[in-house]
């Protein structure tokens, strides 16, 4: 985008020198005094100095077009930077829990919101547990939770075949630790991003 | 060994007798019995003429002479207050250096007990666990560990055909699981059909190894299946339970019945339903609101018991329910304790502790409430008892 505009601005200024230089052509055949002959020439080089000028600006404002050009692209990539991190952030457990809880509702809007505007995006929930519960009882308890959230997106308009799940029981910690500050952490949904997740648009 | 795993059974007193000939004797407590034996005494001298009156005033019921004859073994069981040989027993062990020894010598420990008792033994067994995602077995009395599972994926659940000849087990990646069924033996590995797309657990063969039950988790929820293994064939759903899990299933050892978990009331407990699925009620009593979640149910081979474990107080605690009464006791309280597996003699159960300051195994005799770690090592998990081995069964590669 940008490197196109940059050559159409340069291709207008060698326009307009085209244009200066021919204005010049008919100085030969005019027989008019010197002092005229001086004001042409004052008006030439007045000509040449707008010509420059025109194309400076002309250049300038590429530039512009150009930095805001890259400034847009930016924004872009870090809006979709931050709709992938807002999509990906996690929501937590009670222990031995797989209600959604109150504080992360919030979370959840916010990608049913993502994935309302970005139709073509496709996403996969991992549903995890602590080490506090029974092995293969976390098995169970992770799709669980998998499925709770699954159940919140879909009960607000996502189409639920847009969306896996999978358990992960207590095989996979976010954080090591046998607290419950790791715990905590630990009783969790993540959220992947499976299909349809380039330029991703801000809600 | 053999005194060892006779001290295993946790049916007698066995102590040593300082002497020349390495008697050892036991005194009698309760009900517990008390033996003497003897071990291997290279001349044998004193077989059939034991001082019975002086075992008897130690305490002893019975001793056990050992005597090695060329490439044959003679076990003697005395019976002190009677006097006399209760049993003889001659076998050919294999050299020490065989894989077999071991279970050679376990099985004679076996046979001894019978004689003098007329229980066997639990010695010729082998525990299999999970360890760092591999499925290793390990001798009842902590020796010759082995790894026994060949895949990298993560090992979970295994589970013992009733033949001993067999083992079940899952595989575990990014949130699907696979079942397999592998031989003992050879090692040999088969995919059971069906499984793998979905994420299936837990499982267990049915007494006459045609049939294996196990948990699969969908988007509905988890349930419990049945498979007939045999002809890889007829996939059954035993439990629908839409807004709620069911897994874990056991078989009784009729085959009549499988106890499972079922979070039916708000958290796990456990259920019992027919081996169709028909008659599913709950199992083991709880109070609503007090009592804390029920896992891991694995029916006593006798069928008299249901062993599982309990959050109590925000740890686990092993639970055995009286199948007749339905009434549950609690076995340990130090630590947390969790995934019960009973020994073929139904008395005794291997669990995993952390009651040592990290999780290992450990062993518990009901009876008496001994309790012995198995090993020495952290980090293992869901055992499985096996049963009796063989010779056929017990030899491995």
């Amino acid at each position: 985008m940008k490197s196109v505009s940059l050559l159409l601005a340069l291709g207008l200024g060698a326009a307009v020198i085209a244009a200066a230089a021919c204005g010049g052509n008919p100085a030969p055949q005019n027989t008019t005094p010197a002092v005229d002959t001086a004001a042409e020439n004052q008006r030439m080089r007045d000509s040449i100095a707008a010509a420059q000028a025109e194309r400076e600006r002309q250049e300038r404002e590429a530039a512009d077009r150009a930095a805001r050009q890259r400034e847009a692209d930016a924004a872009a990539g870090r809006a979709s930077e931050e709709v992938r991190n807002t999509l990906a952030s996690m929501i937590h457990f009670d222990y031995d829990k797989s209600n959604i809880r109150s504080d992360d509702m919030g979370t959840l809007d916010q990608k049913v919101a993502i994935l309302q505007a970005n139709p073509e995006l496709r996403i996969r929930i991992g549903g995890h547990c602590d080490e506090r519960g029974s092995d293969e009882y976390n098995l169970a308890l992770g799709n669980r939770r998998a499925q709770s959230a699954k159940q919140y997106l879909v009960s607000h308009g996502i189409d639920a075949s847009r969306i896996e799940t999978q358990s992960w029981g207590e095989e996979k910690p976010l954080v090591d630790g046998h607290d419950e500050s790791a715990w905590s952490q630990n009783r969790r949904d993540e959220f992947e991003i499976t299909g349809g997740g380039d330029n991703l648009k801000h809600p | 060994m053999v005194a060892r795993d006779l001290d295993y059974s946790d049916r007698f007193e066995v102590i040593t007798l300082p002497g020349g000939d390495s008697i050892r004797l036991a005194g009698t407590t309760g009900p517990r019995r008390s033996s003497a034996g003897g071990t291997a005494a290279p001349r044998g001298g004193t077989q059939g003429s034991l001082n019975y009156p002086l075992y008897q005033a130690l305490g002893a019921d019975f001793a056990l002479d050992i005597t090695a004859a060329g490439d044959t073994t003679l076990a003697t069981l005395h019976d002190i207050a009677g006097a006399g040989i209760r049993r003889t027993l001659r076998v050919r062990l294999p050299r020490s250096s065989d894989p077999d020894f071991r279970q050679a010598v376990h099985r004679l420990a076996d046979q001894a007990l019978q004689a003098a008792i007329g229980t066997p033994g639990i010695a010729a067994t082998r525990i299999l666990f999970v360890k760092d995602g591999k499925v290793y077995q390990i001798d009842q009395d902590g020796a010759d560990q082995k790894l026994v599972s060949s895949s990298d994926r993560k090992a979970m659940s295994p589970a013992w055909a009733s033949d001993g000849r067999h083992f079940a087990y899952m595989e575990f990646q990014a949130g699907k699981g696979w079942l397999y069924l592998q031989e003992m033996g050879g090692g040999k590995r088969t995919a059971v059909s069906t499984t793998g797309s979905a994420l299936d657990f837990t499982p267990a063969f049915s007494p006459d190894g045609q049939t294996l039950a196990f948990s699969r988790a969908t988007e509905e929820g988890t349930d419990v299946y049945t498979i007939n293994i045999k002809d890889n064939c007829c996939l059954r759903r035993l439990t629908v339970g839409r807004f709620s899990d069911n897994l874990s299933p056991t078989f009784s050892p009729d085959g009549q019945r499988i106890a499972f978990v079922s979070t039916r009331p708000g958290l796990p407990q456990i259920y019992v339903m027919a081996a169709d699925g028909t008659d599913q009620q709950l199992f083991a009593p709880f109070d609503y609101g007090v009592t804390g979640a029920s896992n891991a149910p694995e029916w006593s081979p006798d069928g008299q018991s249901v062993a599982f474990h309990r959050d109590v107080a925000g740890t686990l605690q092993v639970f055995v329910l009286d199948v007749r009464t339905r009434t549950v006791r609690q076995l340990t309280s130090v630590g947390r304790n969790e995934d019960p597996t009973w020994a073929p003699d139904s008395r005794h159960l291997a669990f995993v502790s952390d009651r040592s300051g990290y999780r290992q195994l450990w062993i518990i005799d009901l009876d008496t409430g001994r309790i012995r770690p198995l090993l020495q090592q952290s980090g293992a998990r869901l055992p499985a008892w096996s049963p009796r081995l063989s010779e056929a069964t017990s030899s491995t590669p």
